[in-house]
């Protein structure tokens, strides 16, 4: 996927392919212009004047050459979608409650507007906001940032999607607050079995919530793992060098290890491995995008990365080619103190 | 407040300890809002009430908190970017609360700030350059030739290239901008930086680029960092002290791992477990405590100990007595909390309840928010309303 600009073309996204299965969570990490929400965005249709290849299969249709009208009935209805700022999804105009009505009925035809608005009531109560009968005709300006929040996630909900986009959700939101809103989310997950694509930069929340990892970097998928495999078991580089760079949560105060120089630019992204050159262990073939292939012993562990995939080899591998010793070693500088 | 704060820097007097290089005592900043009719009486944000610290020289001092706890607001009074309501700032052993512009000048040079956003702290327009060297012209102890050597110094040391000189901050990237913002900061080698949340806009693997500088520097010169963040990791990693602040208010302030392994106020300890840890074992055994609403309004504060209407511990003592910031529970001097009710060692907040009135609190349907809850879970079954009146407003009556 790439948008055409005045600068040349951004290669946004460059063949990334991912699955999710019902009631399960996928997260999303990467760095900005990795390419995370624009892949999603891509699969809504809200790309517009992108150039876009691939397939896109949600309950066996192909979003990306679904007709613009089919796509409507699709987005909200079938997969719901929360962005990080609850302010500018929300129409300052009209009533909260409203709002979800309008949602409703736009899909959803037979319904009465009584039964809509019950309907809606409902679903505020659900997500915990309080006095909801009297919360929906509230406008949104008098919800505070955790409550608009939780009325988008009520909103993207009222139609029992099957799969629920959220895009950094609770990045706006204080840490207490986005406690409240990331268990709201895994509640009414367990409650409609919902799918979920949680796409965020914080590896806190991936450790918190979801299922399944998917690491990008450069438009491109790095790495696939289930959460414990990915913190314990990471095979790629650049996944390794994001867990080292985060400050430790107790122990010893270590300089931090920080990943040399700078994401890629996505106009002209380097050939091959996008990650190659910040990486400690490039070699010659690195100049090769490698594929994304199964690593490590656990199933569905999915690497684009020349090192073996093999444990004990690639630590052989490392020692030749890099510094001694990846993750959880002892750090080489001086403490900070 | 001012004797709590002699506790505080363990028996120093007001600005006399040679190791203190800030002081700051009992600091209140109003901003008027508009008042509410023309007869009403008029109503201020209570943006920092009474709040007292003191940072040693050679340190770092952390502040976390929420949005709107008055952080940001308290180090624009020290840098003496707003003017103070009332009480004092010690800097250096000399009172510059009440400092002209004029005479406040050459102390300008010796505080120096860090902002968050590094592309809005910029001039675009401006080159590189001429932005670092803004300090040495508006000081005009440097012009020409020696501007510009003195300029490309501090872009080799702060990890810029040098022959960048002449370059626009589009031309950078954000952790590169704020390298920038850094270099300009420390043209006149301060003795204090302020830096407001200097890496929260910057990706994880660049943010520690940032904070490895701000360490190498701070050994370096001898600098004394007070570092506001609402990252508690990277709070605590930078911090030798941290104070938390809710509401305007300090709510505890202890040595770093001593904040973070042995909360006192209800406050921490929930901010705490509210902190997603990025690592998956920790994280399912954790007991997190969710709190319920949200911070209420400085408009109209909550009476007594501002942090009552939220708190699980919360006695009638807490909605009529606002508690001096003093060492609790056996604590050292270093460490202090602003709480009736401290919590014990490895205490769990979740196995308490509120003994105040719930007029009082701040009600939310709980059902969602409580974890075992299996009510069968189909929409709508029960959404238990809450009962009582939650406005933004805080509760008073």
């Amino acid at each position: 996927m790439s948008f055409p600009t005045a600068d040349g073309l951004v290669q946004a996204v460059r063949g990334i392919s991912y699955h999710v299965e019902a009631g399960q969570t996928l997260g999303i990490v990467g760095e900005s212009g990795s390419g995370k929400s624009v892949s999603t965005q891509t699969i809504m249709g809200l790309t517009r004047g992108a150039r876009i290849s691939g397939r896109a299969v949600f309950e066996g249709e192909d979003l990306l050459t679904a007709s613009p009208g089919r796509m409507r009935e699709v987005r909200g209805a079938k997969i719901g979608m929360i962005f990080q700022d609850p302010l500018s999804s929300l129409h300052p105009y009209y009533r909260v409650g409203w709002q979800i009505v309008e949602m409703i009925r736009l899909h959803d035809r037979e319904m009465s507007k009584e039964q809509a608005r019950k309907r809606a009531v409902e679903l505020l109560g659900l997500v915990g906001i309080p006095q909801p009968d009297r919360r929906v005709d509230d406008y949104p300006h008098q919800f505070s940032g955790g409550m608009r929040q939780r009325a988008m996630i009520a909103m993207a909900m009222a139609l029992n999607p099957a799969l629920l986009i959220a895009d950094e959700p609770t990045t706006a939101l204080d840490v207490t607050v986005q406690a409240q809103v990331l268990r709201v989310i895994r509640r009414m997950q367990e409650i409609f079995g919902t799918a979920v694509i949680l796409i965020t930069h914080d590896l806190g929340v991936i450790a918190d919530v979801v299922d399944d990892v998917l690491v990008m970097y450069g438009g491109k998928v790095m790495e696939r793992a289930d959460r414990r495999t990915l913190f314990y078991h990471s095979h790629h580089p650049y996944t390794e060098g994001l867990l080292q760079s985060l400050p430790s949560y107790g122990g010893e105060r270590e300089r931090l290890r920080p990943i040399p120089g700078q994401p890629p630019s996505l106009l002209t992204p380097p050939p091959g491995c996008p990650f190659a050159p910040r990486c400690a262990y490039v070699m010659d073939k690195c100049k090769e995008m490698p594929a994304l292939d199964p690593a490590g012993e656990e199933p569905g562990h999915l690497s684009a990365c020349w090192l073996p995939h093999q444990s004990a080899e690639r630590e052989e591998a490392r020692r030749r080619v890099g510094r001694a010793e990846p993750a959880g070693s002892v750090g080489n500088g001086g403490s900070v103190r | 407040m001012t004797e709590t704060n002699a506790v505080a820097t363990a028996g120093a007097g007001s600005g006399g300890d040679a190791d203190v290089l800030l002081q700051v005592e009992n600091l209140v900043k109003y901003f008027p809002v508009s008042s509410r009719g023309l007869f009403q009486e008029k109503l201020y944000v209570h943006a920092v009430e009474g709040v007292s610290l003191s940072v040693r020289r050679g340190q770092t001092f952390g502040i976390v908190g929420e949005t709107g706890s008055g952080k940001s607001t308290l180090a624009r009074c020290v840098a003496r970017l707003y003017d103070i309501t009332s009480g004092r700032v010690i800097f250096d052993g000399q009172d510059i609360t009440k400092l002209s512009q004029r005479r406040m000048r050459p102390l300008r040079r010796e505080i120096q700030m860090i902002f968050q956003d590094p592309i809005g702290s910029l001039n675009p327009r401006r080159r590189v350059g001429s932005i670092i060297g803004d300090p040495f012209a508006i000081h005009g102890t440097a012009s020409g030739a020696e501007r510009k050597r003195r300029v490309q110094e501090l872009m080799e040391r702060v990890g810029l290239n040098p022959e960048h000189y002449n370059r626009f901050p589009a031309e950078f990237s954000g952790g590169q901008r704020q390298r920038i913002g850094v270099a300009r900061a420390l043209a006149f080698q301060p003795k204090l930086i302020i830096c407001d949340e200097p890496v929260s806009a910057l990706d994880v693997s660049i943010q520690a680029q940032v904070i490895n500088l701000l360490a190498d520097l701070q050994s370096e010169f001898g600098l004394t960092y007070i570092f506001i963040a609402h990252d508690l990791s990277v709070v605590r990693h930078v911090s030798n002290t941290v104070g938390v602040m809710y509401l305007g208010k300090l709510t505890e302030v202890a040595p770093s791992e001593e904040l973070f392994t042995v909360p006192r106020h209800p406050y921490t300890g929930a901010l705490l477990s509210a902190v997603p840890v990025p690592d998956p074992d920790q994280s399912d055994e954790r007991q997190q405590i969710i709190l319920v609403g949200d911070v209420p309004s400085p408009i109209l504060p909550p009476s007594g100990c501002r942090f009552h209407p939220r708190c699980p511990k919360a006695a009638p003592v807490c909605v009529s007595t606002d508690p001096p910031l003093e060492p609790r529970l056996g604590d050292g001097p270093q460490h202090t909390a602003a709480c009736h009710l401290p919590m014990a060692a490895g205490e769990n907040l979740g196995d308490f309840h509120p003994s105040i009135d719930e007029t009082e609190r701040i009600i939310e349907t709980p059902s969602i928010l409580l974890d075992g809850d299996e009510d069968g879970g189909v929409p709508g079954a029960t959404s238990v309303g809450g009962s009582l009146s939650q406005s933004g407003e805080g509760s008073q009556s």
